[in-house]
């Protein structure tokens, strides 16, 4: 169990760094379920997003899904690296597998999401 | 699983890609009982359905299917699908019986199109989609595998089937339908058992693949698969109001006998004009630079004005070459194989090439 992860319902975690920064990924369950990752689009840095909003895509073999912003912010940095070795999300999605760092304008709103073992409850709950 | 046209199937069953690169390089296997199954017997059989299909039918030996679209006449010509018809032995009595498979979207108005179109006597149409099963097993390894599951005479008749052929045979001792078809651009048979004997021969196939590299597959790589090798699919690139010499299917529709007498089957008329007044976009094939693959209906662009100029039918990215493809229609002008056009993904364009169909084209030359 990762204390200092939270997660949004639409599976990206996020985990607050020094600096008043946070760092941001998707879960091992979203990359498990996704399968045969072969493109992701990342958003400019210094873009300002809104919590909910789409931050970029990630797109397997049979569907693209959006990256949304668990919580609003400014990106601060983007994990180039990754979009060429999309493996790296199955390997490590919560550590080398990061994907966005931003600048949360409200760190609180953090709070509102959800931990570890909230996350795995609902997980368990959709998939049968 | 998703549910497909009534059927729960399954996408994958691990990896897309994975189940496509085992196709390719050794064997897939893949459940495929949602296509429909259709008999067609009686002394009429033949020549109802040689009124009805804009394939010849009169003139197939027994042992052999013929791909056909199936059309009716509303003022013009309206594709209800597209189908294999087979001949098979005939029957004791001496009349003839045909099979035909449809798709599993469109089973249920291409009966009952059918149903009304029965003579009062002489022909009997029966389905049998549900009571039976339909196992294909594709790729280099495929042959050797069912083989393998059959005694000495069976297995020789099957390895000396040509494509399109068909014969039955005792698979893992179960009596089944074998044919050298498919829709996955590789060499290998479709399989149709009784029903109750469906897992009996999955699970014999699965156990003598298995070490040989053969995988069970989804309908992820059988689209993957088809698309790589440049094969239609109904709802996509063939669709009711389509133009089947437009998509490079005229060789399905036989306007004229062997004999060149007109053929009076339902919208004959209408695809006659359509050959002799070629018109409108054409089927191409799409080569995308990236992985980043333009889905159906995404528009393809004129790189510079950016003018629309056609419409994707199928995208994925496609395992065997490691980029994006798609199959497009798109204006005559620019058509040719190498002009460079865009596709709309989303908010981006992506640069792609016209390029000739198939994408994939198996290496390994036919035992």
């Amino acid at each position: 169990m990762a204390a200092d992860l939270k997660f949004a319902k639409t599976h990206e975690w996020i985990r607050p760094e020094a600096g008043g920064l946070a760092t941001v990924g998707i879960s091992a369950y979203a990359v498990e379920a996704l399968t045969d990752l072969v493109f992701m689009q990342l958003p400019a840095v210094g873009k300002r997003v809104k919590a909910g909003e789409s931050i970029g895509e990630i797109e397997s073999v049979k569907a693209v899904s959006d990256l949304y912003a668990p919580v609003s912010g400014e990106i601060v940095e983007v994990n180039v690296p990754l979009t060429g070795s999309l493996e790296t999300l199955g390997k490590d999605p919560y550590g080398a597998g990061w994907i966005v760092r931003l600048r949360p304008d409200d760190p609180a709103e953090m709070t509102g999401l959800l931990d570890q073992a909230a996350y795995d409850a609902m997980v368990k709950s959709q998939s049968h | 699983m998703v549910d497909f046209a009534g059927w729960s199937m399954p996408v994958q069953y691990g990896s897309i890609i994975e189940e496509h690169l085992a196709t390719r390089s050794a064997a897939g296997m893949f459940d495929v009982s949602h296509m429909g199954r259709l008999d067609v017997g009686g002394p009429g059989a033949l020549d109802w359905l040689e009124s009805l299909l804009t394939r010849c039918v009169s003139d197939i030996d027994v042992g052999r299917c013929r791909y056909t679209l199936v059309t009716t006449d509303d003022g013009g010509v309206t594709i209800l699908d597209d189908a294999l018809v087979g001949r098979v032995p005939d029957a004791a009595d001496g009349s003839p019986r045909m099979t035909l498979v449809v798709n599993a979207s469109n089973r249920g108005r291409v009966v009952s199109w059918l149903r009304g179109r029965l003579p009062a006597a002489g022909v009997a149409l029966a389905d049998r989609t549900a009571a039976t099963a339909m196992i294909a097993v594709q790729g280099p390894a495929a042959l050797e595998v069912v083989t393998g599951l059959c005694g000495a005479d069976d297995a020789a008749r099957i390895t000396g089937l040509g494509t399109y052929r068909s014969t039955s045979a005792s698979v893992a001792g179960v009596p089944t339908a074998v044919s050298r078809t498919g829709y996955t651009g590789e060499d290998g048979v479709e399989l149709v058992v009784p029903e109750a004997d469906a897992v009996t021969v999955w699970e014999a196939i699965l156990a003598a693949g298995g070490p040989r590299g053969l995988r069970p597959c989804g309908l992820g790589a059988r689209d993957t698969l088809r698309l790589e090798a440049g094969m239609p699919l109904y709802g996509h690139e063939l669709t009711a109001n389509a133009d089947p010499f437009a998509l490079g299917l005229g060789l399905a529709v036989n306007l004229e006998s062997p004999q060149g007498v007109a053929r009076p089957f339902p919208g004959a008329a209408a695809l006659r004009r359509m050959r002799d007044t070629p018109g409108g976009r054409v089927r191409v094939g799409l080569a995308g630079t990236s992985k980043r693959a333009a889905r159906e209906a995404a528009a393809v662009l004129r790189p510079g004005d950016g003018r629309p100029v056609g419409v994707v039918s199928s995208g994925s990215f496609s395992p065997s070459l490691g980029h994006a493809v798609a199959m497009a229609m798109v204006d005559r002008d620019v058509a040719a194989s190498g002009t460079a056009l865009e596709v709309a993904v989303r908010d981006a364009r992506e640069a792609v090439r016209v390029a000739p169909l198939p994408f994939y084209r198996r290496q390994a030359p036919r035992k």
